[in-house]
């Protein structure tokens, strides 16, 4: 297999991974992991209240277990889609690594393992914690997540070393190669979709940034002190009203960062899957009915993770929908592609075109 | 292969990269220690206050929201500098289709660039200091890329109607 098809199918297979993982964390983990933290927490502070120190301390040790599972899922879910977003603009960008195509075959292979292993690692850290670790806090699940990303580094500033040997080259001013380039109807809807989905997600951080985000780390300071000084001030009413508006900011916050986040990464892979249209073996309107599913799936996802809040159950299962819908378009156009490199490997002719053979 | 691109796509791996490097330096000699920090540090606060030591409790938890703050950031920086690498390789791709003069589309390439480094390190200096320089950066660093991005936005609509006219 070569390079562009090593990164390219490795990184669709990246992205659908981690959103499927995703997606079931979201139905599955999230919220019941979210109501543990807070049952402990809670339980923290009736033991505060209770001058019970030692159950207030074995509560936080329960409260920073779940932190850990959740954190490492999440960033396992982030990794994999980062990676493969990664992996398909390196694919994208191939013909212009200035390297033999052994070299290039070798780094994709490096690129795609380290891409499994940090991710994979990141999610086995809660998992396998300390047992037969050499280091103090380290545990192997992190060696092996640190060693997968370096391989990751090692491949992507491999590939930046063969653009800039590339651009250094005569060949980048005499010869145009191939980068995927391709004005379609569909293509074109893709990259306008995902272009203002950025700028969607970028607004939204930015009042995030200018309005939330300082309030937000006013509020979680006072809303614990507020917490622990009840509980020393033998006020159960008090710990209770503190608690309920911690628990409503951190949704808040979490919904808001969920929404930003999402918004840029759905459009930055629309705007990936452009330039992949000449390469989806499907029939023409099929190929627009699937552009226009991620798009109002990837519409429909920030937005209603960002209602949450308000419409509780109901916003958080269209966001689920529209998880699905981007998952479904996804592997629609995967299919499709694997039908198109699949020809070509059967013809025997190397993927330079953008035409079907 | 036109200036503007080159910017885009070397500066967007370049970022990338470096982006990386960060957060493995992170992760190996910063992370747990940050952790660490705000566990203990709200644990504190709670037994104390079962102790009835509003002093010690109170303490704790401005060590809380100081890590927790750095904390934050530090996280930020890393998934900030490799998103922003992200769009700008891929609006580099894309940037033949920006139907701008070749001078305004380097001058939107630097500019693009220039924010995708600024804005996080500003982001990244607000864990050292508190004064107004690092919210004057992370500012400035944000307006610069959504002001480049409307205007390419802008420039790639031209690009697509000039082509459907076509």
């Amino acid at each position: 297999m070569g390079a562009r098809r090593l990164f390219l199918l490795g990184g669709i297979a990246l992205i659908l991974t981690g959103m499927i993982f995703g997606d079931i964390f979201a139905v599955f983990v999230l919220h019941q992991n979210a109501a543990r933290v807070g049952a402990n927490l809670a339980g923290a502070a009736h033991a505060a209240l209770h001058r019970d120190a030692a159950a207030a301390q074995t509560y936080f040790q329960s409260v920073g277990m779940f932190l850990e599972n959740r954190g490492t899922q999440v960033d396992t879910h982030v990794h994999m889609i980062g990676f493969g977003y990664l992996a398909l603009f390196l694919a994208i960008l191939e013909p212009w690594l200035a390297f033999s195509p052994e070299t290039k075959r070798r780094i994709a292979q490096i690129f795609v393992l380290g891409s499994w292993l940090l991710p994979i690692g990141v999610f086995l850290i809660h998992y396998v914690g300390l047992a037969y670790s050499p280091l103090q806090s380290i545990g192997w699940a992190s060696i092996f997540a640190d060693f997968g990303g370096l391989l990751v580094l090692v491949a992507t500033l491999a590939c930046f070393l063969g653009l800039w040997k590339y651009f250094r080259s005569q060949a980048s001013s005499t010869s145009v190669k191939d980068l995927l380039m391709d004005q379609s109807s569909v293509s074109c809807l893709l990259a306008t979709g995902g272009l203002l989905l950025i700028l969607l997600g970028f607004a939204g951080g930015a009042y995030y940034a200018t309005f939330d985000l300082y309030r937000h780390e006013a509020q979680d300071f006072h809303d614990l002190s507020q917490i622990t000084a009840a509980a020393a001030s033998d006020s159960p009413q008090g710990v209770e009203e503190a608690l309920a508006d911690y628990g409503q900011l951190q949704g808040d916050k979490a919904v808001k960062i969920a929404a930003h986040a999402h918004s840029i990464e759905f459009g930055l892979l629309a705007m990936l899957l452009a330039f992949f249209q000449p390469y989806v073996n499907l029939r023409e309107s099929w190929k627009r009915r699937w552009a226009l599913i991620l798009l109002i799936g990837s519409l429909i996802l920030p937005v209603c993770v960002f209602l949450e809040l308000r419409y509780g159950l109901l916003a958080g299962g269209l966001a689920d929908i529209g998880g699905l819908l981007v998952i479904a378009a996804l592997l629609a156009m995967g299919i499709g592609i694997l039908r198109y490199t699949g020809k070509v490997d059967a013809a025997g002719i190397a993927l330079t075109g953008g035409t079907q053979p | 292969m036109t200036r503007a691109r080159r910017i885009l796509l070397t500066g967007g791996i370049a970022l990338a990269v470096f982006g990386m490097a960060y957060g493995m330096w992170y992760a190996i000699f910063a992370e747990h220690q940050a952790l660490e920090d705000i566990g203990v540090s709200l644990s504190t606060a709670f037994s104390s206050a079962a102790r009835r030591d509003t002093a010690e409790s109170a303490a704790a938890i401005s060590r809380y929201q100081e890590s927790k703050y750095v904390y934050d950031r530090q996280v930020d920086v890393h998934g900030h500098w490799i998103g922003l690498a992200m769009v700008l390789i891929v609006l580099g791709l894309c940037f033949d289709q920006v139907s701008f003069s070749e001078k305004l589309k380097i001058w939107l390439a630097v500019g693009m660039l220039a924010g995708a480094w600024i804005f996080p390190l500003g982001v990244l200096l607000q864990a050292f200091g508190h004064g107004p320089l690092p919210k004057i950066l992370a500012i400035s660093g944000s307006v610069l890329e959504i002001a480049a991005l409307c205007f390419i936005a802008l420039g790639l609509a031209r690009g697509q109607s000039s082509v459907s006219r076509s």
